[in-house]
């Protein structure tokens, strides 16, 4: 820092006998200062909030009766993914029958899930027959025609009491992960119920 | 060392301009992650709180407006019949949330503030369908927010069980509001999947 002309160096001459004025110095000592800067940095860095929370979009479909207005969905294009305890998911592809379920009801986690989901969607994908209304309909929405190809695919999420908040978020992030544009939130039916408790995923 | 006190300083300017004091929750949620990176609305909404113990909480976010807050109080006052005083309906402004039922509703807003805070709520009846109160809160609400649109936000504990957040959809489902922002906690995409191609796509057509 300057330190400060006092003004009197090399001026007119001072008579004998008078003392020369101290110079006092015009540092001054920063530290405790800085001290105070940092301690300040350190506690603004912590109470800052890097993580924003963000939200997470959740359409649910109205609950009706009448036909017109269900959504209708293929069997063979459809996975059915049910949410057990202590993070135990299972899945099943297809129409769940008496006969069939022993083979199709399966179990995996939450990391195998993201697999099952691609695998199915890349199968869906590959049996798709050009549908030319469904293309032009996306064309004229300004939508991606190539979402068409997965027209037929649909994931039904079901819940068991077992499950947690956590566990149903995270298998909804799952289908905007791997870009499912049909998904549901639905009610468990007793026989997947009698499934899932079978294998250990639920008490109730 | 001055260069380097003044860049202390400059970081501190920063941090002390781009600090944003978020609003204190009146029960601590831990909120489960997404790949969402939409930024949640804070105004003209209602917000529900699943606590990890599976209670439900309530309350309006209407920073803008506070008379929507006495709109509700007083719509639930009288549909409900609970002989709330004046003041205890203008407490209702100041309180951090509703987690009580309707019967424990009057002895919350006598509590000042700071005493609801420390108070342990039972939260708002939700699971059985014929009891479920949030209905009642929802309607008051989508009356007082009548012509602006109003965002539901849930902000649900990870560790809450499904059926709370079952109870409170179907609450949301009677009123015909299908709408709903959940609250997460920001992660990061996959690169090895195909919201992380589509992402990368969409940046590369851009550059």
């Amino acid at each position: 820092m300057a330190s400060l002309d006092t003004g009197d160096s090399g001026g007119h001459k001072k008579g004998p006998g008078v003392k020369k004025a101290k110079k006092l110095s015009t540092r001054v000592d920063m530290t405790p200062m800085v001290d105070l800067g940092f301690l300040l940095i350190t506690f603004f860095i912590f109470t800052a909030t890097i993580n924003e929370p963000t939200a997470m979009d959740l359409n649910m479909p109205k609950d009706t009766d009448k036909e017109d207005e269900q959504t209708k969905t293929k069997q063979s294009g459809a996975l059915t993914v049910m949410l057990g305890k202590d993070n135990k998911v299972f899945y099943y592809e297809g129409e769940l029958t008496n006969e069939n379920a022993s083979q199709i009801f399966q179990q995996t986690t939450f990391k195998g899930i993201r697999d099952e989901i691609i695998k199915k969607k890349n199968a869906v994908i590959a049996a798709y027959r050009t549908d030319p209304a469904c293309e032009e309909k996306a064309k004229k929405e300004g939508k991606r025609v190539s979402d068409c190809k997965q027209q037929d695919f649909f994931v039904v999420i079901k819940p068991t009491e077992d499950a947690t908040y956590k566990n149903a978020v995270d298998i909804l992030d799952e289908m905007t992960i791997n870009d499912v544009k049909r998904y549901a939130l639905m009610k468990i039916s007793p026989t997947e119920l009698d499934l899932v408790k079978a294998s250990g995923g639920t008490s109730k | 060392m001055t260069p380097f006190v003044d860049i202390a300083f400059l970081i501190l300017s920063f941090f002390i301009m781009a600090t944003k004091f978020k609003p204190q929750d009146p029960v601590e949620i831990t909120t489960p992650n997404s790949v969402s990176s939409e930024i949640l609305p804070t105004d003209n909404a209602i917000m529900i709180l699943i606590t990890k113990d599976n209670q439900v909480m309530f309350t309006p976010l209407a920073e803008k407006d506070p008379g929507v807050f006495d709109q509700i109080i007083q719509g639930i006052n009288t549909k409900r019949s609970l002989g709330l005083t004046p003041a205890e309906m203008a407490n209702f402004r100041k309180t951090p949330a509703v987690g009580v039922p309707f019967t424990g509703l009057k002895q919350l807003l006598s509590m000042s503030p700071e005493d609801q805070k420390n108070l342990k709520q039972p939260g708002i009846p939700v699971l059985d369908s014929a009891t479920n109160e949030l209905v009642w809160w929802i309607n008051e609400a989508k009356n007082a927010f009548a012509g602006g649109h109003m965002k539901i936000l849930i902000k649900g504990d990870g560790n809450s069980k499904f059926p709370t957040f079952d109870g409170v959809v179907s609450a949301l489902k009677r009123n015909d509001e299908l709408k709903y922002n959940l609250v997460t906690t920001p992660e990061d995409i996959p690169a090895n999947s195909d919201l992380g191609r589509m992402k990368r796509e969409v940046e590369g057509t851009k550059k």
